[in-house]
């Protein structure tokens, strides 16, 4: 029992649930709209920082929750605005480009917190108040969730899903490729920014070394193991990767360079193996729904008779 | 003209040679990923890598005792083999499920060897002696490090060297022939797999030089490779990537824009440089400056 | 009633650096037309399609569309405003299935909005409803209704180039683009789409305008053809008028068979 509800556990699945979102946010940039970005940890520093700067020196005399919500919502503007900008320069690359733009863009996110000094620089960021938890954390995710799986299965879903399929049948159905693109990213880049902001105000304490090209690769992995484009993926694909390191370290490995080398292997035997993931584009147990549907419909159109 | 200015003009001649000196690392770097990008479109994530792999067996092979001529050579092989063996066995089969996968898995490889060579041989950078006699000239108010005029040297004849081996060798035709279209060369009776394999192995060695020379400088860590190689990579970016003389070009141009910032500005801020002209060659003229422009055809 | 105008290229000419694909072309569409394109491989067919669905910029000339010129506006734009098309290669989602690949053909006549999707708004289930609905009659108009769930990957050629014509036809075009569509068919497929075609003018009322080398369908087919060779309209008319064309059968033919045929005609 100690084990599993000490403060140090909790902590995990606070972290957990942030990475969860992570995934779910970058799911929607490079799962769903298939545009390959790699500096999505900028954006979770840039909701973090921002987020901890309002809270730090502007903070208002009105409620903690209140407050959480705001910084929440900073923490969404700012990322979401950084992921207009950056976007807007970015997407019109194709892809190795557009990889190694976002991967610039994010170094020079990261740069920029190292050489500011109002939010600690190298130092790091202390003293954050903690008005967040892990029932902030667990709400947020299941909003996301159902706001991800919503949109998948809408209009604007399947248009930004189009877009990953062929791009130039995309366009031809009427879908407005850039728009949608900037969309995606930068509404994907804003939740990333919630993410930050709960983190800031959960852990109390940033450091630039967080946000870096590491994590980009970690947030991707855990949405390439969940399969490229499923939301139910995403998230278990989180879950899978926080719990191998934290069991490792049950067992007395508490390297973090044991982590990332079964990482990057765990990166290469999928690609090798199983490049769609677990769930590949589906969702949990979509596949087997959708198979069933078209077994009914094809013994009653067995009656109907072939077409031409 | 006064005193200010002579300064300025001083120091800018000075960040200029160091710039130059640094740029000849970057191209040797460089070059390593526009030869394989411009033989299969492909961006080696860890050519980085590569260039540690090479620094670390120097290392190794002068810890023995061998000599610095004979370490400079397993460097560079060392590095090669490695090449030849993941692309052989991680990239070959991974390249026709297409882009992605391959950029990724290149990834992967890339941090494999870094933490696991960080498990290996801890995380303390480890110092290499200086492989020649350090002089330094003075010249008005500039001082030159013989080291860097061997670096220089070095590289520009790297540069010649790959420069008949591709325009006056039946090898260099083979390459250049499946950097066009690879399909066409096989039909030419081109063992295509063989010559995109030897472009890495070059590549590699390339990189182990260039860990070796850098090793003067620098001490040598399990990380080396990423900022390094991702130095390079935008060093072949903004050239051109697939271009020899654009990795050599870009090469010296980053080479100089950092030491100039960092001399006139802020050397913490060095790092961004290079960030900054990839974002700025990328919406500019993303084919880099001796690029040509392609359009899909529908 | 006089039908109007639908679609005007005007001395439109494309250049690729120094190659000419298309050379001062110029003819008009009236509504409910069903004309076909011919000509030899390369003459510029596809890029004429390409630059009246937008996805390129002619370097010379116009094209006008119900009255409005298409200068500069973009592919995404010109389907909204009612010109759809399918491509010589097949472009279907592959990957998704035969209704997703329907319902993304709708679009651009989708009634709710963004957050009517992530909040599950009435109107966003009472629309998607009626969007289901078309797509399952066009489906079944074109039998492939009990395939909805299927990957469009999995059907066969004959099906897939269905689709893509379903696919257009759902965003309730004014005019439709059909590149190629018999290709790779055999007669007895060739005479279904021919009916198929027909059908879908007079159910749909709209224009269509076809690439095609299968003659057969071409003639029994269309009712004006317009002939390309080198980027050049050589010839345009009746059925009747382009197969005595003298032009035309030395485009198709060679010179020597020309003068030897004293103008009679082939099946």
């Amino acid at each position: 029992m100690e084990i599993l509800f000490n403060d140090y556990t909790l902590n995990i699945v606070v972290i957990t649930g942030i990475f969860i979102i992570l995934s779910l946010s970058l799911n929607l940039i490079n799962g769903l709209c298939g545009q390959f970005s790699l500096g999505h940890a900028g954006f979770f520093g840039v909701g973090a920082y921002g987020s901890a700067f309002f809270s730090v020196y502007y903070a208002l005399n009105v409620p903690s929750q209140v407050n959480m919500v705001m910084a929440m919502a900073i923490g969404f503007i700012i990322a979401s605005f950084c992921g207009l900008i950056i976007g807007g320069v970015c997407l019109r690359l194709r892809g190795d480009y557009l990889a190694i733009a976002t991967l610039g863009f994010g170094e020079i996110l990261r740069i920029i917190f190292m050489n500011t000094d109002q939010v600690g620089g190298p130092r790091g960021f202390t003293d954050i108040p903690k008005w967040a938890n892990i029932y902030w954390v667990y709400v947020a995710v299941v909003l996301v969730t159902i706001l991800m799986l919503n949109l998948k299965k809408s209009a604007f879903g399947r248009a930004i899903v189009s877009i990953r399929e062929d791009e130039i049948a995309a366009e031809n159905m009427g879908v407005n490729l850039f728009g949608y693109k900037l969309f995606a990213f930068s509404f994907g880049a804003g939740l990333a920014g919630v993410a930050g902001a709960l983190y800031a105000h959960t852990q109390s304490f940033l450091h630039p070394e967080s946000f870096n090209f590491m994590w980009s690769v970690i947030i991707l992995v855990m949405v390439i193991l969940g399969g490229l484009g499923s939301v139910t993926g995403s998230i278990i694909g989180a879950i899978i990767l926080m719990i191998i390191p934290e069991a490792l370290r049950f067992f007395g490995h508490d390297i973090s360079s044991l982590r990332m080398t079964i990482f990057a292997l765990l990166l290469i035997g999928l690609m090798l193996l199983r490049p769609n993931g677990i769930f590949g584009t589906f969702e949990w147990g979509e596949k087997r729904r959708q198979k069933q549907k078209l077994l009914a419909l094809q013994a009653s159109g067995e009656k109907s008779g072939g077409g031409i | 003209m006064d005193e200010k200015t002579i300064y300025f003009l001083w120091d800018s001649l000075q960040y200029l040679i160091n710039g130059i000196a640094q740029g000849s690392i970057y191209a040797l770097i460089a070059l390593g990923y526009t030869m394989v990008y411009g033989i299969i479109r492909f961006i080696n994530f860890a050519h980085g890598e590569f260039l540690m792999l090479g620094a670390m067996a120097g290392f190794f092979s002068l810890a023995a005792g061998y000599s610095f001529q004979v370490s400079f050579i397993i460097a560079m092989l060392s590095a090669g083999l490695v090449a030849i063996i993941v692309e052989r066995f991680l990239y070959r089969p991974i390249r026709k499920s297409g882009r992605i996968p391959a950029l990724i898995t290149a990834i992967g490889a890339s941090l494999f060897f870094q933490y696991s060579f960080q498990i290996m041989f801890g995380a303390e950078p480890k110092q290499i002696p200086p492989f020649m006699a350090e002089k330094r000239y003075f010249l008005g108010q500039i001082d030159i490090s013989n080291i860097d005029i061997v670096i220089f040297s070095v590289t520009i004849l790297v540069l010649l060297f790959l420069w008949w081996l591709t325009h006056f060798t039946k090898l260099g035709k083979a390459m250049r022939a499946t950097s066009f279209d690879l399909n066409a060369a096989e039909l030419m009776g081109i063992n295509t797999n063989n010559i995109i394999t030897f472009t890495f192995f070059l590549g590699a060695c390339l990189a182990g030089l260039g860990g070796m020379l850098l090793s003067y400088k620098m001490p040598i860590d399990p990380m080396m490779g990423t900022n390094l190689g991702l130095k390079a990579f935008v060093s072949a970016v903004v050239g051109g990537i697939g271009l020899m003389p654009g990795a050599a070009l870009g090469g010296y141009i980053l080479g100089i824009a950092e030491n100039f910032v960092s001399g006139f500005y802020k050397s913490s801020y060095r790092d961004g440089v290079s960030f900054l002209i990839l974002i700025l060659i990328l919406l500019i003229k993303p084919a880099g400056i001796l690029g040509k422009n392609k359009k899909e055809k529908v | 009633m006089v039908a109007s105008t639908l679609l005007s290229v005007e001395n439109v000419t494309m250049k690729f650096g120094g190659l000419t694909a298309v050379d001062n072309v110029s003819f008009t569409i009236e509504s409910k037309d069903l004309a076909a394109i011919i000509g030899p491989n390369g003459a510029g067919k596809t890029t004429l399609f390409n630059i009246i669905s937008g996805i390129y910029q002619p370097t010379l000339g116009n094209v006008i569309f119900n009255k409005m010129p298409l200068k500069k506006i973009k592919t995404s734009k010109i389907t909204k405003l009612g010109i759809a098309r399918t491509f010589q290669n097949i472009r279907l989602f592959k990957d998704l299935s035969v209704l997703d690949n329907v319902r993304l053909g709708k679009h651009t006549r989708i009634a709710y909005n963004f957050f009517d999707g992530i909040f599950r708004t009435s109107r966003f289930h009472a629309e998607e409803a009626k969007i289901e609905k078309e797509c399952d009659e066009l489906l079944h108009l074109f039998k492939l209704d009990h395939k909805k769930y299927l990957s469009a990957k999995n059907l066969s050629y004959g099906e897939q180039r269905k689709l893509e014509m379903i696919r257009a036809i759902a965003s309730q075009p004014k005019l439709l683009l059909l590149d190629e569509p018999a290709a790779g068919m055999n007669p007895t497929e060739t005479k279904d789409l021919m009916e198929l075609i027909l059908l879908v003018r007079e159910r749909f009322q709209i224009a269509i305008v076809l690439i095609e080398h299968d003659m057969k369908l071409v003639m029994g087919l269309a009712e004006k053809i317009f002939v390309l060779d080198y980027g050049n309209l050589i010839a345009s008319g009746s059925p009747k008028e382009v197969q005595n064309n003298k032009k035309v059968i030395e485009a198709y033919l060679g010179a020597e068979i020309s003068s030897n045929s004293n103008g009679e005609t082939h099946e």
